[in-house]
């Protein structure tokens, strides 16, 4: 076989098998919307509203509900030393100036 | 078959031969530049793939929250407040949201607990995320007993294991009646954590937040809005680890197309000395030299495509969860729905394959110009 046909088979297989991957998270939104559904409606009865990623302390668990004291608890001068607040911003209406927002 | 295509063919042929000659050196570039593809495309797929779940599950969260502080730590706010609450125009519902944290001492892990708005849990049960289920090995109708306020310990009954599913939301609540959350947390009843708002009109959420901070000025108001953009954000490239890991891979990116744009090895210089001694145009080596980029930047590019979603979607990231369960002992086990932004991959493309081509062929085009003699010479 020549070699220029083994390149442009391999390389077409792999766009190829590149390109079935947004076919594929296509497919998989469609079928996980239902799921999505039941666990939205979860979030409603409930009253969620966080992600329950981050367990370690409760402002990378709860974000949304955090203000700017919370990471610093401990005592005034504690530096933020769980792993997780080192992933996640600050949410922007904790760092927005409160009179700048309303 | 076009005299141009078969030109370009028999180029390929060369160019391959040439690669394959440098088997170690360009099979060790291919793998590294794989990885770095890789790492970029884990990254990108798991954060964007956690912020459209974020998006898609929490447009149900409440509307508007009203948290109590006071010198800036928030406070139990009184029920009460509600009756200034409803004087707002545009106010449909008001409900007191009762939750807070619970450190099992035994499991050295943090749930969450909680009563549901509408108080749905029967006194003495209690309703657990899968990922405490799973941690405490417990099932349905396992007594588990909670140390309260007190110091007294509580037992409470499972009567519901929250499925799976919605793990991303529940791994770590616990569900209990009002009763029983005061009973154990020892907030006493006129007080609740927050306050839940349902608004008639939600373009009028900033203005009844705006409203809320005027009536009741301890109070901060949280809004719908402001929930579901701390999650649009949330792993935003700006975000530590994130901004280190587009920092290494975007500074890889550079090593690889400076170290092939500022020269050759002698070997590839001589062998473009020979190639023009013998006839071979200027258009012909660069020709080859895109080819040779091409190989292997797209391939590294597909690898590490392929690879990365194969990482985040059927391995469930596995390599990032040490970093994200961080110290924490529940880490709920939630699947990821795939999803790819065309924006991204193309920015992927971009930044790995088009860089690498072009760096390869400019110091190509340097050599390919001058006296093939003194090439071979130097």
């Amino acid at each position: 076989m020549r070699l220029s046909t083994l390149f442009i088979g391999i390389n077409a297989a792999l766009v190829a098998a590149a390109f079935s991957l947004v076919v594929h998270a296509h497919v998989c939104t469609k079928n996980a919307s239902l799921a999505d559904a039941r666990t939205a409606e979860l979030v409603r009865d409930y009253g969620l509203t966080d992600l329950a990623v981050f367990t370690e302390a409760n402002y990378t668990r709860h974000p949304t509900m955090t203000d700017l004291n919370t990471p610093f608890q401990d005592s005034p001068m504690s530096l933020e030393h769980f792993p997780s607040g080192s992933l996640l911003q600050p949410p922007s209406h904790v760092v927005e100036p409160y009179a700048k927002k309303y | 078959m076009p005299k141009s295509i078969e030109r370009q063919l028999h180029l390929i042929d060369f160019t391959v031969g040439s690669i394959l000659r440098r088997k170690g050196k360009n099979g060790a570039l291919l793998f590294v530049y794989a990885l770095v593809v890789f790492i970029l495309a884990s990254v990108l797929f798991f954060t964007r793939s956690l912020r459209n779940e974020a998006a898609s599950v929490l447009a149900n969260s409440p509307e508007i929250i009203v948290q109590r502080t006071l010198t800036g730590r928030c406070q139990f706010i009184p029920i009460g407040y509600a009756d200034s609450l409803r004087t707002i125009r545009g106010v449909l519902s008001i409900k007191p949201r009762l939750w807070g944290y619970y450190y099992d001492g035994g499991f050295g892990a943090n749930y969450t607990i909680m009563v549901p708005l509408d108080d749905t849990m029967k006194q003495g049960t209690i309703a657990i995320g899968s990922a405490i289920a799973k941690l405490r090995k417990s099932l349905l109708g396992d007594i588990i007993p909670f140390t309260g306020y007190d110091g007294n310990a509580q037992t409470f009954t499972v009567a519901k294991i929250i499925d799976h599913e919605s793990a991303l939301v529940s791994a770590d609540l616990i569900l209990m009646s009002e009763m029983d959350y005061r009973a154990m947390s020892g907030v006493p009843s006129g007080f609740a954590t927050d306050l839940v708002l349902t608004v008639r009109n939600p373009r009028e959420y900033a203005t009844i937040a705006e409203k809320i901070t005027r009536v009741l000025p301890d109070t901060r108001p949280i809004v719908k809005s402001e929930i579901l953009r701390t999650y649009d954000a949330v792993f935003s490239w700006r975000a530590g680890i994130v901004l280190l890991l587009f920092a290494g891979t975007v500074l890889s990116f550079f090593i690889f197309s400076f170290d092939k744009a500022t020269g050759l090895s002698a070997e590839e210089r001589k062998e473009i000395g020979i190639l023009k001694a013998i006839g071979w145009e200027t258009s012909d080596v660069l020709a080859m030299k895109f080819w040779e980029g091409l190989a292997i930047s797209l391939m590294a590019f597909c690898l590490g495509v392929l690879f990365g979603y194969v990482h985040v979607f059927f391995g469930a990231g596995f390599l990032f969860a040490p970093v994200l369960k961080g110290w924490s002992t529940l880490y709920p086990s939630f699947s990821l729905t795939p999803n790819i932004n065309a924006g991204d991959m193309l920015a992927l493309f971009f930044l790995s394959v088009v860089p690498y081509t072009i760096a390869t062929i400019a110091p190509a085009w340097r050599i390919a110009t001058i006296d093939p003699d003194s090439v071979m010479r130097s």
